[in-house]
Formats: structure tokens, sequence, C-alpha cells
């Protein structure tokens, strides 16, 4: 775009009418070392990737020769006994994230919303500002305030109350612990907010304003303006940015860890103790080795997979949106 | 919608009757729309609220509870057993400190390099390369942290520095380049241009006019590559394993504040969870003024270049 392509496909015929660039680079033989330097830069970030999935991979493969292939899907883990089921903790990292984005999407949209068209335009940098560096506060402090601050207060007063009005749905059957996966999911609500109003606020105000002054000049009210023609005209955009959150979500380790209790059973009510991929891991790294060390790099390996999948998704979707340019994606 | 039911049977005054009914069809019908336009609207203020209520409460609580831990003995000391009054968190600022740095001279000139190349290149290995730098971003922390620890800790001694500050430096590396990419494509097509005709060769180029004036891009990204590489926990608690007392070492154990924070807050003692506060505001801080300065930054350096 800024540059010339790449060295390597030069046209054959070179007619004497050449752009500057190209010229200079036709001049510049002795840029070679230049080049170079930057292809190596470029193989070392490209071989780091390949090599962790390699690493992984390979250190997870005693666990898949010893277990078989079934055990990712197996109940129950229980490292004395040999059993390294990872089914609780794939379902407790699915749950958890899906409470997270449940309630992330509806108030992550209507604040985006608020702060691509509603606040008034003072406040509004302000604001916007304020979202984005909330998405840098490390997750390690959420989890300290998740523990000490919500943990009672969901014990005391919201599950209970919750109890007491969904009670009968049996989603909050059991004791109120306070920590489990409600809080964790609620948490990690928190955690991702930032991230999805920043970045679909930044897609909802890209909609050409001619189509938003055409709906208003039709008669249009401003929620039908925005309802109609704003939100659609970015639609895959916030899809990109609300899968980019749920990857996030997924992923999160330490202040989920802090937070849901660690239970190795599968959750059977959202107050329940559950635990994650990344909560298993980071609690029991410590002390394995053998087999569980290998179950540990093949929780690793599920949740890279899952990641990834998450993550290209969102890539492609906002690469979509923005017409295939090939800059799409910065964020 | 209510049009047809406009009178007929009044010939004298038919056009009036008729522009009555449609005044009063659409002003019913836009009292409707302004209703559920309000309600809408009422509701997305709502949902600005509820989402700036957890995120302020976050910053006050951590200031509220972090401030008194702070003292002259909190930022000298290395952390002391519970029970034992005094002590800080001089180790585990001394470990962060150590492993950002090392993982910055890594990962910046690499991660420049690498956007410098993608910039420049529109074929098919770049946009391979791009890609994959994008996913680079979305593998879980936890996930760098098992790669940290296979690639590093088992095969070179065991938990270190070092193996820190290549799983953070993991984490901030595909930032770096994507940033760096996105700040050099941004430098006008002339100054290349007018370089060239000069006779300067690529190299001279991307060092004295296009890192230059890409300059505030270049920072702003570094600079919350950090700002992320500062709050990782998982990937550290695999990697420098932690330590209690100070470390200059990197080639062993060491302390960081995230590890500080996660290790004292499950702990059922009042002091080491006052130290946890007080490391969790340092930490914000920290991030809070990295990302405003950047941004201060960045903009200044915008308004001198004009």
């Amino acid at each position: 775009m800024t540059m010339v392509d790449t060295p390597a496909p030069t046209p054959a015929p070179t007619p004497p009418v050449l752009p500057v660039t190209r010229q200079g680079r036709r001049l510049s033989l002795p840029d070679n070392g230049y080049r170079t330097m930057l292809a190596v830069a470029a193989v070392i970030v490209g071989a780091l990737a390949v090599w962790l999935v390699v690493a992984i991979v390979i250190q997870a493969h005693p666990a898949f020769v010893t277990l078989g292939y079934s055990w990712i899907l197996q109940k129950t883990w229980d490292p004395s006994h040999g059993k390294y089921g990872l089914l609780p903790f794939i379902l407790g990292t699915l749950e958890s994230t899906a409470i997270a984005v449940v309630l992330a999407v509806p108030i992550g949209l209507g604040t985006a919303l608020a702060l691509a068209y509603l606040v008034p335009h003072r406040i509004r940098s302000v604001l916007s500002t304020a979202v984005e560096l909330l998405a840098a506060v490390p997750s390690v402090v959420y989890g300290l305030w998740g523990l000490v601050v919500l943990a009672p207060l969901f014990r005391t007063t919201v599950e209970p109350f919750l109890t007491a009005v969904f009670g009968w749905t049996g989603l909050f059957d059991g004791p109120n612990e306070g920590v489990g996966l409600l809080l964790a999911g609620v948490i990690l609500f928190v955690m991702i907010l930032p991230t999805m109003v920043a970045i679909s606020r930044d897609v909802l105000a890209v909609v050409p304003k001619e189509q938003v002054e055409g709906a208003m000049a039709l008669g249009a009210t401003r929620w039908q303006v925005l309802h109609k023609v704003v939100v659609p005209g970015a639609r895959t955009g916030i899809l990109g940015a609300f899968t980019l959150a749920t990857g996030r979500a997924l992923g999160e380790t330490v202040a989920v860890a802090m937070v849901i209790g660690n239970s190795p059973y599968i959750a059977h009510s959202l107050k329940s103790p559950a635990a994650t991929l990344p909560s298993l891991i980071v609690n029991n790294f410590g002390e394995s080795s053998g087999t569980e060390l290998a179950a540990l790099f093949g929780a690793g390996l599920v949740l890279l997979v899952i990641g990834i999948s998450v993550n290209s998704l969102a890539r492609w979707l906002v690469w979509s949106t923005s017409g295939g340019n090939s800059q799409a994606g910065a964020r | 919608m209510t049009i047809v039911e406009a009178p007929v049977e009044l010939p004298v005054d038919a056009t009036t009757e008729r522009r009555r009914a449609i005044q009063a069809a659409a002003s019913s019908s836009l009292r409707r729309r302004k209703l559920s336009s309000g309600i809408a609207i009422g509701v997305c203020w709502a949902f600005l609220g509820i989402a700036i209520i957890p995120l302020v409460a976050v910053l006050i609580y951590v200031t509220a509870k972090g401030l008194p831990a702070w003292n002259v003995d909190f930022f000298t000391q290395s952390t002391t057993p519970e029970g034992i009054p005094g002590g800080g968190v001089w180790n585990a600022i001394v470990g962060t400190v150590e492993i950002t740095l090392i993982a910055v001279a890594v990962t910046v000139p690499l991660g420049l390099l690498c956007g410098l190349f993608l910039a420049e290149s529109n074929g098919r290995i770049a946009a391979t390369l791009r890609f994959t730098a994008d996913v680079m971003t979305g593998v879980p922390s936890i996930t760098v942290g098992i790669f940290g620890y296979i690639a590093i800790v088992k095969n070179f001694g065991g938990y270190s520095g070092l193996a820190g500050a290549f799983a953070i430096g993991f984490i901030m590396l595909p930032v770096i380049t994507r940033a760096g990419e996105t700040a050099i494509r941004g430098v006008p097509q002339s100054l290349n241009e007018a370089a060239l005709a000069l006779g300067a060769r690529r190299a001279t180029i991307a060092r004295r006019v296009v890192v230059p004036t890409a300059l505030p891009g270049i920072i702003t990204g570094v600079l919350l590559a950090v700002a992320r590489g500062l709050g990782e926990t998982a990937p550290l608690l695999l990697t420098i394993f932690g330590n209690q007392y100070l470390q200059w070492n990197p080639t062993k154990p060491m302390e960081a504040l995230p590890i500080l924070i996660y290790n004292n807050s499950s702990q059922p003692y009042a002091d080491l969870v006052q130290v946890a506060w007080g490391a969790a505001l340092l930490l914000m801080v920290v991030v809070l003024v990295l990302s405003i300065g950047s941004r201060l930054f960045a903009a200044r350096l915008q308004k001198e270049r004009r």
C-alpha cells in the first residue's frame, strides 16, 4: 500500500515510464541486506507461533497415548485413580463464558450505542477513554475485587434474591456460597465489557453519516435510526467485537480461578462451584507430573483450539465487514 | 393505517376531513414511535449506567483499600511472611520491571522489523504472517505460560525470570507487530518517494524517514503492549514461579506484582491481603499512567508535526 510489493514477483517487461518507487527499487540492489533482515524477523515471528503449537502437541501426546482420545470428554477428574476427564472443565469454561456473554451482549451494545450517538460530545471522549483504559486494568485486580467484594455480596444478597425469584427454574439450587459459576461469569462480564464497548463503538461510529441523515430526513425517530440503520450497518463488526471478547473470556485464567470455587465436578446449578480449563491448569500445575502433567498440557491444547477457532472467526468477521481490505482487523 | 376510516359522506368538507384524519393517524403513529424510541433510548442510557458502575466501583475500591498499604517500607522492603509486620513488595517490583524490560528489549526490535516487513509487502506470505500475528493475540495467556514452561523452563534449568520474559514477550510481540505495521502504513507515500528520488537506500529510508515519522503510533503500540504485559499473571505463574526474597538475577525464580496479588489474596491473613491491595493499586496506577501517557505523548508528537 505505502510502498512497493515484495521483490519476488517482478513483472518481466518493464516499460520506460515507471513509478518512482519502482525505479528506486531497481536501482537499489545493495538493499538485499535490509530485505533479508526484515524477512528473518518475519520468519522468527511465524516460527514462534508454529513452535507454540508443536511444543504443546508434543508434550500433550503422552496423555493421548496412555488414555486414548476419549479422555477429553470423560466426566471424572481424579488423578489419584488415573482419571483425567476434562468434560467438567470444558463445560465450566463454556458456561462461565456464556454467562458473561449473555450479560455483555445487550449491555455492551447499549453502552456502545450511547457512547457513539447519545452522549454529548464533551463527555463522550472522556467516557470513551475511560472505557478503553479500563480494558487495561490487570485481570488479577478484577479477580481480587470479585473475591473480596462481590463474593460476600453474592452470598448474602444477590444469590438469595435470585433463588427467591428464579428458584423455580432449578438454575439456583444448592447453598449460597458466593464463589461459583455465577460469580465467575459476572466477573468475566465486567472484564470483557470494556473490550466489547470500545470495539463496537468504533464500528458503530463509522456507519456513513449520509445513511443516518437520510433516515432522519424520512422522519425516523432516534431509536429507529439506531435500530434500523446504524446497528445493521455495523452488524458484522459488532459480531466480531463480541466474538473477540468471547475469546478473551474463554482464556481468562486467574480472575476466574479466584472466584469460581475450583471444584472438579460438573456444576448442577449456577451457584455451584466449578472450574475452567485455565483454572484447572493453574491450580494443578505445580504439583503434577507424568500423565497428569501431560493431561494438563492436553487441557492447554483444547483451550488453544477453542481460543484460535473463536479468534479466527472474529478476525474473519471483522475482515469481511471492512470489505476485504488488507488493513482490516488491525484492531 | 387508519386513513381508510376517514368519513366519505361529506363532500363539502371532504378535503379538510381527510387532512384531519391523516394528521390524526400520523400524530398517533408519531406518538407511538416517539414513545418506543424514548423507552429504547432510556434503556441504552441505563445500560451505560450499568456498565459504568462496576468499572468505577473497581477503581474506587482498589484505591481505597490499596492506598493505606502504601508507605516507605512497601516500596523498599521485600515481602515478609504472615504475622511479621512491615515488609513490602520491592522484590516484586524488581521482578516485574526486570522481566518487562527484557521482554521489551527483545520484542520491540523484532516486532518493528516484522511490522516493516508487513507494511512493505502485500504478497501471500505477508497475508499469512499477518493472520498469524492476529491469531497470536488470541492465544489464551495460560497457553502461552505452558509454552514458556515447555520451551524454557524444561530445557534451560528451571523456573526463571527469563522464562517469564519469554512468555510476556510472546504476548507483546503480535501487538507491537500489528501496531507497528499500522503506524508505518500511515506514513505518506510522498515522503518515501522523495527519499527514493534522492537516491536513499531502503534501509536508510526506513531508519531516517519511515520509522521517525511513524514514531507516535509505534510508541503508543509499544506502551499498550507493555501495559498488557505488566498485568499478565497466568503465564508468569508457570514460568517465574514466584520468590519471596529479592532476586536480581533473571536466570533464577523471581517475584512479580501480579503473582504476589494472586498468592496473597488467597491467604487468610489480613496483612497479606492488605499488601495484595497495595500491589493491585500500584499495578493499576502504572498501567493507567502508561495508557494515558502514551495517548498524550502520541497526541503531542502529532501536533508538533503539523
